[in-house]
């Protein structure tokens, strides 16, 4: 099939490759760029593993052309981490709050969760759950991962971690 | 000593051993998408292949056209059982002692069933090849109904099996029927519901679901044509065992195979046996000499590989007016789908069924399960269980409750009159288990005071009346769920997969500078061994967890072990790290004796090293013995400090728990509202309670899932019409219920370090705790029991059946 070429931003590199039209952004993503960490669960846009973000929006790249990602601004899990190599505060929130067991949802999650804090500083409970809705965790019961986010929002927020009392 | 001697505390603190929760190793790479998982894979020249799979629930192949397929570019071959019979592959064993088809061979016998197997250069590719591949089917009648497998005029499903009437567990009844398996003593039950004053009687389903962990079933095989080797990166939760069942089938030495499973996205029991994906993919890849990648999709995830339960539970229960029970019997009828492909210890077709005593002191109990053939996917699998378990709590608590009902008493209140007593363990059960430990007593009256039962059962008694005078429409229900869970497969004695006994297994390497990695067979998904186990190691030796690296999966460097699920890597795998450790222990103190230069037996364990008994400024960290064991080891004792613990464990262990479920239901909806979910668990000796209550809370999340409404459904005709994430229930954080966590604690006297094992509990209890919180609330109306899953429509249903829209 006639291949495309496409050229976005991810992470904050120039990025270019020859794609199908029919490419998904997701595969361009795990397989031209080798940026695994972008996972696919389904294929079918319910259960958020592929979630990234795409110019200020959290996207789920499995469904979506790569071609429809042309002149885009990307972000993957790989470039979440702090300038300095450094866990971010999402990612630092999952780890203290064991809001992550096999991993597999993760990447989407903290990239949704991500986004939800720049629409939400400080969101609720409920919020929060609504929040990351479009991404399914099978492990965690997502309680440890709403904690996950509130350690992180108040982290950011420079103020002090409330631990829910259990 | 001076100030900066570390305290006691700060020394036993820097190991970060047992009982301490240790944040998780795994979770650096995890969360900045480091991970490893299969489909992360690419190898050089890699091919992927992809099924062409049935759109008939039963149908006679009459032929396959690949022709077309051969013509799409970047199509390199289209294999179909003819092709595997060359290589005497076209049906592969099952663990449960039967065979599977591996490509459609004559015929069909479920929806999606695996084709012909189209390989190609890129995924596009193979999947424009499958579209291509023409197959002519004769349709024949499907089997949805388990009830009517063993009908007269059934249709005959498996004709590989015509005119055997023997299967690998005994008798065979009909040309559907699987097996007979039955368990305790028959005359004496019969003769204990002839005294009963009180029986009960319920046919009790628990549905097919399907244990979707969120990363698919995959695979790359790669032949190495010149080395006669073929590696294998797959998604298996047990690595050693594919690597066997490959050496068996495909008669490649097994030295010459090496399996390896890296960062596993989730199991649940999914991960457990051997799909055609992994057999098609290594075929292709011997004649392609090239590496060949199996990715499943979801809708192939949920509708072919192994589903779980579909058992059909007849329960009675005798008992006293009083409520003392006096006799148990039951029996399944157990739907396997198309090919008998159970993951279940060799000699339990249905698994620890016979566990379904529970917590209960039953003077005798009589068990039969017959398993039968319907144009269901094949499977059987332990979804987040060990091996038919949460069939059985399931099956006890229900009819527990269903008793209570009778005899109108309160169901905690029958739990308490039953329960084996703590001073009665070990305990013998009526249908052939010996429970190790245990407090039921009072780990339910922990339950039941800190969630206020009595309190409870008061509102709902004024919410009843109140609905009755037409001043609410929403009912409430109190699920109570005791249940006793049997993990840790197993003893040699009597647990074996395909003849290798399932012990487990450890290797701990000391390098000299105190450091050191250990290897273990089993296979974390997401349970968190890299953390936890070295927490084992760390209180055992003394060396800080952070300084033990821990690995599992390649089967080349790792020790032989079983594998992890059944929850029995911390009461096996547990056990032989324990072992490992205590062998270096034992020759790391002949070691500091020596350089202490005192007898073995003056010298006493200290959080981190050994000293002198008497002189404690006289010791030796395990760190400088480290050292040492490269350096100046006593003479005529091997430098080095390695050990290895195979570990036959001596009995399963047996971990309890008591559950609540407090729930609304509005009736003209069907909506429920879980108000509340206390989840007490006793697990024995806790290694990280971090990790525990995160474990309970997947479990009790899936619990949730499968009680109200999560399923794998199939039409009249054989369709399956739950086979997306759109149709099959998956909780997001909105719908799952807040967990409240709790304890108790009593370890296993036979157990190394007294742990139990707890990944699966939740799921055990859970399920039981949801169906009797609907159940409950229903009852008043009139009802004795309603079906899971309890899903808005069918409790809307359940409530006009029960006339309240009268
Ligand atoms: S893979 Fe994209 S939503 Fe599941
Ligand atoms: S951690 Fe396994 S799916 Fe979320």
């Amino acid at each position: 099939m006639a291949k495309t070429h496409v050229t976005m931003k991810v992470n904050g590199a120039e990025v270019e490759g020859l794609v199908e039209p029919r490419t998904l952004l997701v595969h361009f993503i795990r397989e031209n760029l080798a940026l695994t960490g972008t996972h696919i669960g389904c294929e079918t846009t319910h259960c958020g593993a592929c979630t990234i973000d795409i110019d200020g929006m959290s996207v789920k790249s499995c469904t979506m052309f790569a071609v429809q990602a042309q002149g885009s601004d990307i972000m993957t899990i790989e470039g979440v981490a702090n300038a300095d190599g450094s866990l971010s505060a999402l990612q630092e929130g999952f780890r203290m709050m064991h809001g992550l067991q096999c991993g597999f949802c993760t990447p989407g999650m903290i990239l949704r969760a991500q986004r939800l804090l720049k629409e939400n500083p400080a969101p609720t409970e409920a919020e929060i759950r609504m929040g990351i809705s479009g991404n399914f965790c099978r492990c965690t019961g997502y309680q440890n991962i709403v904690r996950a986010i509130q350690y992180a929002a108040a982290k950011i927020n420079g103020v002090e971690f409330q631990e829910a009392a259990e | 000593m001076n100030d900066m001697t570390p305290t006691r505390e700060q020394r036993e603190a820097k190991l970060e051993g047992m009982g301490c929760k240790r944040k998780r190793v795994e979770d650096i790479r995890f969360t900045q998408g480091r991970g490893n998982y299969v489909d992360d894979l690419k190898l050089p020249g890699m091919l992927h292949g992809d099924f062409v799979r049935s759109p008939h629930a039963h149908a006679r192949v009459k032929s396959i056209n690949g022709d077309e397929a051969l013509k799409v570019p970047g199509v390199l071959a289209v294999i179909t059982a003819e092709t595997l019979k060359t290589v005497n592959l076209a049906w592969m064993p099952t663990l449960a002692g039967d065979v599977q088809m591996v490509l459609a061979d004559g015929k069909v016998l479920f929806q999606n069933q695996e084709v012909a197997f189209v390989v190609a250069t890129d995924r596009y590719a193979a999947d424009d090849g499958i579209n291509k591949v023409v197959v002519e089917y004769e349709p024949l009648p499907p089997l949805i109904d388990p009830f009517k497998a063993m009908d007269k005029d059934a249709p005959v499903l498996r004709e590989d099996l015509a005119g055997k009437m023997t299967g690998a567990h005994g008798p065979r009844k009909h040309h559907n029927h699987i097996f007979e398996w039955t368990v305790g003593d028959k005359d004496l039950t019969d003769a204990a519901f002839k005294k009963a004053d009180v029986t009960i009687k319920e046919m009790l389903s628990y549905h097919r679901t399907h244990p979707s962990p969120l990363e698919t079933c995959q695979c790359v095989c790669s032949f190495d044509k010149i080395k006669g080797e073929l590696s294998i990166w797959g998604t298996f939760q047990a690595p050693h065992v594919i690597r066997t069942v490959v050496a068996l089938i495909a008669k490649i030495p097994e030295h010459k195979i090496h399996v390896i499973s890296p960062d596993i996205g989730g199991g649940f029991g999914n991960k457990v046996g051997a799909y055609p994906g992994y057999i098609c993919a290594a075929v292709a890849s011997i004649v392609t000499g090239k590496p060949v990648k199996w990715v499943e999709d979801r809708i192939e995830n949920l509708t072919a590989t192994s589903f779980a339960r579909d058992y059909h539970m007849t329960t009675e229960i005798a008992a006293t007016k009083e409520g003392k029970v006096t006799g148990l019997r039951v029996h399944v009828l157990a739907d396997h789908g198309a090919f008998d492909a159970c993951a279940d210890p060799s000699k339990w077709p249905a698994g620890f069924f016979n566990i379904v005593t529970g917590s209960y002191d039953f003077p005798t109990a009589h068990l039969s399960v017959d398993g039968v053939y319907t144009t269901k996917a094949p499977g059987g699998v332990a979804y987040r269980c060990s091996f038919r378990v949460t069939e059985a709590a399931y099956c006890i608590e229900r009819g527990m409750d269903i008793l209570a009902q009778k005899l109108g008493m309160d169901p905690a209140e029958l739990r308490l009159k039953n329960f084996i007593k703590a001073e009665q363990f070990p305990y013998h059960s009526a249908l052939g288990w010996e429970y190790d430990s245990g407090d039921y007593h009072t780990a339910m009256r922990k339950m039941m005071e800190t969630v206020d039962y009595a309190g409870l059962r008061k509102e709902q008694a004024e919410k009843r009346a109140a609905f009755k005078r037409g001043e609410t429409r929403e009912i409430m229900g109190l699920g109570v769920s005791f249940f006793t869970e049997i993990v840790g497969a197993g003893p040699s004695k009597n647990c074996d997969i395909l003849g290798i006994a399932m012990f487990d297994s450890c290797e701990i390497r000391m390098h000299p500078t105190g450091a050191g990695i250990a290897r273990v067979g089993s296979k974390s998904q997401g349970q968190g061994h890299e953390t936890t186990w070295a927490q084992i190691i760390a209180t055992e030796i003394g060396i800080p967890a952070d300084d033990i690296m821990i690995e599992e999966g390649n089967t080349d460097t790792a020790p032989y072990g079983l594998g992890t699920y059944g929850s029995r890597s911390t009461p096996v795998a547990g056990a032989a790290i324990a072992m490992a450790a205590r062998k270096i222990k034992a020759k790391a103190q002949m070691i500091a004796a020596y350089k202490l230069e005192v007898h073995e037996g003056d010298l006493e364990w200290d959080i981190d090293g050994f000293r002198v008994k008497g002189l404690p400024e006289k010791s030796m960290s395990m760190k400088d013995i480290c050292w040492a064991a490269y350096n100046s080891v006593p003479p005529g004792m091997e430098p080095g400090l390695e050990a290895v613990s195979y570990y036959d464990p001596p009995n399963m262990t047996y971990p309890f728990g008591a559950y609540i479920c407090v729930m609304n239901i509005d009736v003209d909806t069907g909506v429920y509202k879980v108000r509340r979910f206390y989840a007490l668990d006793d697990c024995g000796t806790r290694i990280n309670p971090m990790i525990i209550e995160g474990q309970v809370h997947g479990g009790l999340t899936e619990a949730f899932a499968i009680a109200m409404g999560q399923e794998i459904r199939y039409d009249d005709d054989g369709n399956v019409v739950t086979g997306s994430f759109m149709d099959f229930f998956m909780p997001t954080a909105v719908e799952t219920p807040h967990w409240e966590t709790d304890f108790t604690v009593t370890p296993s006297p036979h157990h190394p370090i007294g742990a139990k094992g707890v990944g699966e509990s939740p799921n055990v209890g859970g399920v039981p705790a949801f169906s009797n919180a609907v159940n409950d609330a229903f009852s008043f109306l009139g009802s004795t029991h309603i079906q899971m899953p309890h899903d808005f429509w069918r409790n809307w249903k359940a409530a006009k059946n029960l006339g309240v829209f009268a």
